[in-house]
């Protein structure tokens, strides 16, 4: 373990050095934005919905007592979504679309020569494919988290108008009720460690694939799990720290 | 001129390569042969710097490119070109986009001048026009024909060819044999190839090293060849029927 976490901090030293040129470099990073911000939109877009919506009818079924306002499921429904569902459910799911692809597209350069070819022409190969991906990932991330958090409030109103278990009245009422702008914070923050553990752990399995076809699979899940695991190890650390 | 001494590689208790000295040959087709398992490509990825060896260095004009750290390495390396066994493309990139790729990184040339050089290469692999293909959409002889195409973007002194003719058909690996030899003479390439195919030997073998067991076996010409009496050579080299009968006719 110590010996992966060593290699791990030496290839994330090795990414981010100086570039052979600026930008060739900054091309792949905009280029990854794309691919990571714009191409999880929408299945960002479609889990924050849902998850709003359940969330704020399983709310109001909980909640269902004369004795406490019909406005809490607002209010409840936006701090969980703002706290955990939208960085954390969120961060799990591109952790799936972001993370397998970055490392199976860098295990399969690997295993094909491909980085083998970069460093032949002197190109500093971590540095090419690694660092454009962190750097997408920790400035799309808080991007995507803010939509899926603005998609889930909207899908708990959704919920409302459509079940009619709350007045979308009551719900918005909610939502406005007792906001702190630290849990946005909080979220932010989230999404940056998140996005921050994803590409680069990802990244590292992928650079470490060793054979064929079979491998660059094992990485791309390997990469998956452990960087699920390290996302809701450091989601109880920054909620303990922040709040 | 390129010189190795006392190369060394082992992995875990594995001695793939035992003390291997030499000195290839400037402005010709230098082959390192063998069987498999003997361990040619790891020279080969030792001497461009893919793998550490575990002893021993190489040499670049004098320079030794083994003590190097990779920022020192750089300005060597952009006077390599490579051909490897896959060739390995940038499958993400078109033909063009491959071959300028290092140009791109290394010079300060502009855009047109770019598409330029790319263009005089494919014409000199004979695959004009080919510049808007993805690596996918072509053949196998193509893809290596692309990487020549790529290696020689940055006119590079040095030429290192991994297992040229594999996966090829006979006719094509004649044609790659020929390009690669015509380039090494046209532009003065100490070229270094590693390959068991007889034909490539006795075609363009200017310079021939035969490994076996890990070790340097043999050393000399494609004409010296067919006279030698090293066993483990001669069971190597006509190993194969039409071989043997080829000798004969000598």
């Amino acid at each position: 373990m110590f010996h992966s976490l060593g290699k791990y901090i030496l290839l994330l030293r090795l990414s981010f050095r100086k570039p052979e040129k600026f930008s060739v470099y900054w091309a792949e990073v905009m280029r990854e934005m794309v691919s990571v911000g714009v191409g999880s939109l929408g299945i960002i877009s479609i889990i924050s919905v849902f998850i709003g919506a359940a969330t704020t009818i399983q709310v109001a079924f909980q909640l269902s007592s004369p004795l406490v306002p019909r406005s809490i499921a607002g209010s409840i429904a936006r701090d969980s979504t703002i706290l955990e569902f939208s960085p954390t459910i969120s961060s799990l799911v591109l952790a799936g679309r972001v993370g397998s692809s970055m490392a199976s597209q860098i295990g399969t350069m690997r295993v094909t020569e491909q980085i083998d070819a970069l460093e032949i022409m002197g190109v500093n190969a971590p540095g090419y494919l690694i660092s454009p991906k962190i750097i997408a990932g920790v400035t799309m991330f808080p991007i995507l988290v803010i939509a899926s958090i603005a998609l889930g409030i909207f899908g708990g109103w959704l919920a409302c108008v459509l079940s009619g278990d709350v007045s979308p009245a009551d719900y918005l009422s909610g939502v406005h009720e007792g906001f702190e702008g630290l849990t946005i914070r909080v979220a932010i923050v989230k999404a940056i460690v998140f996005g921050f553990i994803i590409t680069s752990i990802c990244a590292y399995q992928g650079f470490y694939t060793n054979g064929g076809a079979l491998e660059v699979g094992q990485s791309a899940t390997k990469g998956v799990v452990y960087s699920c695991v390290m996302v809701l190890f450091a989601d109880l650390v920054i909620t303990r720290i922040m709040l | 001129m390129i010189e190795i001494k006392g190369i060394t590689k082992t992995f875990g208790d594995n001695e793939v390569l035992r003390g291997i000295s030499a000195k290839f040959k400037p402005g010709k087709n230098n082959l390192i042969i063998g069987g498999s398992g003997s361990g040619k490509t790891t020279l080969l990825k030792c001497i461009v710097g893919l793998h550490e060896p575990t002893k021993g260095d190489v040499i670049f004009d004098g320079e030794n490119f083994t003590e190097m750290s990779f920022e020192q390495r750089v300005p060597i390396r952009t006077h390599i070109g490579m051909l490897f066994q896959n060739s390995a493309l940038f499958d993400s990139m078109t033909v063009e986009e491959n071959i300028i790729f290092p140009l791109n990184l290394f010079t300060n040339q502009t855009h047109a001048e770019k598409l330029d050089r790319a263009n005089f290469c494919l014409e000199r692999v004979n695959l004009k026009g080919k510049n808007k293909l993805y690596p996918s959409e072509l053949s196998g002889g193509m893809k290596k024909r692309v990487g020549i195409a790529r290696a020689i973007s940055m006119q590079p002194k040095y030429l290192f060819v991994d297992e040229p003719n594999s996966g090829l058909d006979p006719k094509t690996s004649i044609l790659i044999d020929e390009l690669i030899n015509e380039l090494t003479e046209e532009y003065q390439i100490t070229t270094v190839i590693v390959t068991h195919d007889m034909n490539s030997v006795m075609g363009i073998g200017d310079h021939i090293i035969f490994l076996h067991q890990g070790k340097k076996w043999w050393e000399g010409t494609k004409d010296e060849i067919a006279h030698t009496d090293n066993k483990e050579l001669n069971d190597f080299v006509f190993a194969s029927k039409f071989m043997r009968a080829a000798k004969a006719r000598l």
